[in-house]
């Protein structure tokens, strides 16, 4: 019960790891990869910080109901980027309707 | 009952009576946090998303507003925020197992990390006023581009602002539990439970110093 958690060992392989990821998205932003700079670095990113929540925050060794409210605020996230880029992305897929501006 | 209480370490957080066991208990304190930072997740999302949906129209402005910020900072401040992770999650497992001085100690390097890091953010704040790269009336950028370079920057300090908000108040708690700690009073779930405040706020960072500081960069 009081040690619900990773070992000093494992916190420290974490952390170094975290570390790696951070230069490794420093030293490929100065590479030209075309769109895929942009989806590289935020795939780091979501990476490290994947570590974080189930490692640092004890996520991995939580109960599932911890989860769940996990998981939630993350699902809000991803509606309100995805809703948002729905619109935003897609308004020059058609052309403006008749008499437009009203 | 009073035998089962006496085998309760004085570090342990007691069990309140509208929880039946400790374990309940702790649940819902996590449980209680992560609502919170889930609304912290859509506080800084809706910044971010904002920030995002104006980069994808102005792509070639922000790129240019982005080389005006120092890679270099930006990456040992993230190295810093990460080993203040750390740090904490050491001070979180000292707290578990009641090991006081230890706490103690991993709180105040968690302190200090925190502080180096907000250092570093006010020699760069400083930095961009020398440079007119401030939003407002002192803002000045030579181009065409000038009006949305200064749309980044504005978001620039909108949301590392009120990232370093959030370090601030984190350190802050951390100071009164380190207090506390020291004078022997520290339970270890509010430990625990600070300790996702402080990760919270450095995964924020994980995705800020990419998203501000990486962009367009081989350019």
């Amino acid at each position: 019960m009081t040690q619900s958690g990773p070992t000093v060992r494992l916190y420290a392989l974490v952390f170094a790891a975290l570390g790696a990821l951070a230069l490794l998205t420093t030293a490929l932003a100065y590479r030209d990869l075309g769109i895929f700079n942009s989806i590289i670095a935020l795939l780091i990113a979501a990476t490290k910080a994947a570590l974080v929540i189930l490692y640092f925050m004890h996520v991995r060794y939580a109960g599932r109901l911890t989860w769940v409210f996990v998981v939630a605020g993350f699902c809000w996230l991803a509606i309100l980027l995805g809703l948002s880029a729905s619109d935003y992305l897609t308004r020059d897929w058609l052309p403006p309707p008749q008499g437009f501006p009203w | 009952m009073a035998e089962a209480q006496a085998a309760i370490p004085p570090y342990q957080t007691p069990l309140h009576r509208q929880f039946d066991a400790l374990e309940q208990q702790h649940e819902a304190d996590t449980v209680g946090m992560w609502v919170f930072l889930g609304t912290e997740i859509l506080f800084f999302g809706g910044l971010i998303t904002a920030y995002s949906i104006y980069r994808s129209i102005y792509w070639r402005a922000f790129g240019e507003g982005s080389r005006h910020l120092d890679v270099m900072t930006g990456a040992i401040m993230t190295l810093i925020l990460l080993a203040s992770s750390l740090t904490m999650a050491l001070a979180v497992h000292s707290a578990q197992s009641g090991r006081r001085r230890k706490l103690v100690l991993f709180l105040l390097f968690t302190i200090l990390l925190g502080a180096i890091f907000l250092g570093l953010k006010g020699y760069e704040y400083h930095h961009k006023w020398e440079e007119h790269l401030v939003p407002g009336a002192r803002f000045h950028h030579q181009g065409p581009l000038a009006r949305q370079v200064q749309l980044f920057v504005f978001f620039y300090f909108a949301l590392t602002g009120l990232h370093a908000l959030h370090m601030l108040i984190g350190i802050a708690i951390l100071a009164v539990l380190a207090l506390r700690a020291a004078l022997g009073r520290f339970q270890n779930y509010t430990i625990e439970i600070t300790g996702l405040y402080w990760h919270f706020v450095d995964i924020v960072w994980i995705f800020l110093f990419p998203l501000l500081y990486l962009y367009e960069r081989h350019a």
